[in-house]
């Protein structure tokens, strides 16, 4: 995960450049890297909507007027709606509770925030299948009880929960630890409630990384191949999403219309990256503003006492 | 309102950041916590405010009327404003009536109506549809006070609250508060490092070091009759040698001669002493000659910049001294740099180890 590290760095101003560095050497730098991303990333980027569009615009939409397709897009929305929002609410308990707190296993719970970035996404879902499989631990149980998880929804949705929980905490906590908690302690002195003070001053400043936070776990949600491949079982038009519908059609040499449904994957890719840049903007503008100096003007600064009157406690 | 601690103590860890303070804050007055940062002085507020608990074993904190702790209505303001940065200045001061239960809450134009009100006593009406970044410093700790009047308080506290200005808006903030504070004359608690502005602003000022009071008076008291070293020396320059009482009298031997100074109270012989000199209350005169209780020094630098005029010394010992002469002193006297002097202490306070304290005139010279 990029934690939007570029979007962040100071930009320079057009017309500087680093004193001292020959003018080859700052061409061959940046055309090496234009070169190795228009290979890496730009090629097979076209190549995807070239191929989806190969067979004319009818035979792309075909391609998701198929019920398996309709079905696989509508489990992607329900997973991700039902992820987005768990990890959205998860990720502010933890991040308040990281931030504005100290306990015990503080560093602890931190780092285990980051272990689903640091785990391969096959062996988060083989997790759930060891727990909730047939052959699990809770499987025995869950099987007499009738409830199915595993090669089912539910499963999809916990290893998709799973992979996607510290997009949203890990932007809300070094954006809450660096702005402290005096206004939290004011709204307090001031009489606000927990929740008060949660909807009224805590959400509003740090709405742009929540927001960053969500884009970016929205995108891993839809997208994600390796966990949920492990516990979906693969049952076509039950337990498909996008990212295993286009497998299958691939595997089942339907090129056209692996690619068409893969473009709308690109697509919402673009569409990410577009919306992260926006957020990352307004992000840095409300942190420029925050942190702009204050210049003393005198002229405004107190005036003389005459002006004085008694108003208070009316 | 008045408020009553005893035995309050803190601490952070290994540090202890109060030990066993007992204080009695009088109604309607303002008060000042002086005391270098780690003295305690803002444990002591953030725990009055609630917003830190004393430890176990502390006494009750009384509030005079015997209100819960959670009805206590404290105003407080932040050094760094700790202003809602995403609200107006108008919502900022707002805020304290709105999140009120709807039972309590006063209807939206009385809160326009109060909101304005406290603008105009903060003289920022006008500005009430600005956001704080758009504020002067001074502007926006204003707006933090109006913020913290808002919920009509029965004690303010403020925690350094000019500390982040610059230094002339820093002197006309804190007399502005001054006629505030007379006009609407609710009980304040004033945490500063700053000696001038506690001894400027304050009705009584506390000198706090190490997590306990060191003295508690007025500012003038405080002032003239320091309770202690460390007052002395925290409030103003002062000068600073060893000596030993003999016979009724001080031996300095560090200014270069055994000079005999006379000081009231001399009780014990052969007593080690700090000998302090406050830099305004050394008489210079030219020549050699002085008398008993005067000593020789050079003159090594005179700064006249400014209402009085500081003066560098050094004595026959070579320990470097100061002095401050008003500037018709140094025109009369014809003082400039070489010049050798006698310096006579008009005032000096003498500390010795078991009891503290002599501080008279010294009629000498």
């Amino acid at each position: 995960m990029s934690r939007g590290g570029a979007g962040r760095a100071r930009r320079t101003r057009p017309g500087v450049r680093a004193p001292g560095e020959p003018r080859w050497v700052r061409l061959s730098l940046i055309g090496f890297t234009a070169l190795f991303l228009g290979v890496v990333l730009l090629l097979p980027l076209a190549s995807i909507f070239s191929e989806a569009l190969a067979g004319g615009w009818r035979a792309c939409a075909a391609s998701f007027s198929d019920p398996a397709a309709r079905s696989a897009i509508r489990l992607t929305v329900t997973v991700a709606a039902i992820a987005v929002p768990a990890n959205l609410a998860f990720g502010v308990c933890a991040a308040w509770a990281i931030a504005r707190f100290d306990f015990r296993g503080k560093s602890l719970l931190t780092a285990l925030i980051d272990l689903p970035l640091a785990v391969s996404p096959v062996v988060s879902g083989l997790v759930y299948v060891l727990l909730f499989g047939l052959q699990g631990w809770l499987g025995p149980w869950l099987a007499r009880h009738d409830v199915q998880i595993i090669f089912a929804v539910p499963g999809i949705v916990l290893a998709t929960i799973f992979v996607t929980f510290p997009y949203v905490a890990r932007e809300l906590i070094p954006v809450m630890e660096e702005q402290g908690r005096e206004q939290e302690e004011a709204a307090r002195l001031l009489g606000a409630g927990g929740w008060q003070i949660l909807w009224r001053v805590t959400l509003p400043r740090v709405k742009w990384a929540l927001l960053h936070g969500v884009v970016l776990c929205n995108a891993r949600a839809m997208g994600e191949f390796g966990a949920v491949s492990v516990v979906s079982g693969h049952v076509r038009g039950k337990t498909n999403t996008l990212p295993l519908h286009v497998e299958i059609l691939y595997n089942e040499y339907n090129t056209a219309a692996a690619f068409a449904v893969a473009s709308s994957l690109a697509l919402l890719a673009l569409v990410t990256l577009a919306l992260k840049t926006w957020v990352e903007r307004r992000q840095d503008r409300a942190r420029e503003e925050a942190q702009r100096p204050a210049d003393d003007d005198p002229g405004r600064t107190a005036g003389t006492g005459e002006e004085l009157v008694y108003v208070h406690h009316a | 309102m008045s408020i009553t601690l005893e035995r309050l103590s803190k601490r952070f860890g290994r540090f202890a950041a109060l030990r066993d303070v007992s204080l009695e804050i009088r109604d309607g007055e303002l008060l000042a916590l002086l005391g270098p940062s780690g003295s305690g002085k803002t444990t002591l507020l953030r725990i009055l405010a609630g917003l830190d608990a004393p430890d176990p074993g502390s006494g009750p904190i009384d509030f005079g009327d015997g209100e819960r702790d959670d009805e206590r209505r404290v105003g407080f303001v932040f050094q760094h404003y700790a202003l809602f940065q995403h609200m107006t200045v108008f919502d900022n001061v707002a805020f304290g009536l709105s999140v009120r239960p709807r039972r309590l809450r006063p209807s939206r134009d009385d809160i326009r109506e109060r909101v304005e009100r406290l603008l105009r006593l903060v003289q920022l009406d006008g500005l009430s549809h600005r956001y704080p970044g758009q504020l002067s410093g001074g502007q926006r700790q204003r707006v933090a006070l109006a913020r913290a009047l808002a919920v009509e308080p029965r004690v303010l506290l403020l925690d350094e609250p000019f500390g982040a200005l610059d230094a002339r808006v820093r002197k006309e903030l804190r007399a502005w508060l001054r006629r505030l504070h007379d006009d609407i004359g609710v009980t304040s608690i004033l945490v500063t490092h700053d000696q001038d502005e506690a001894l400027e602003v304050a009705d009584r000022v506390v000198v706090m070091n190490q997590g306990r009071i060191e003295q508690i008076g007025t500012p003038d008291e405080v002032f003239h009759h320091p309770a202690s070293e460390f007052v002395m020396s925290f409030l103003g320059d002062v000068n600073r040698f060893h000596g030993r009482i003999e016979n009724g009298v001080v031996r300095v031997d560090e200014l270069g001669a055994d000079v005999p100074l006379e000081a009231a109270d001399t009780r014990g012989d052969g007593v080690t002493a700090r000998v302090f000199m406050r830099p305004h209350d050394l008489s210079l005169a030219r020549g050699d000659d002085g008398g008993e209780s005067s000593f020789a020094a050079t003159i090594l630098r005179v700064n006249a910049a400014g209402p009085s005029v500081r003066l560098e010394l050094e004595n026959a010992a070579g320990r470097p001294l100061q002095a401050t002469v008003s500037a018709e002193e140094l025109a009369r006297d014809r003082l400039a740099v070489g010049d050798r002097v006698q310096v006579t202490p008009r005032r000096l306070r003498v500390f010795t180890d078991g009891h503290a304290s002599a501080d008279e005139e010294s009629p000498g010279g």
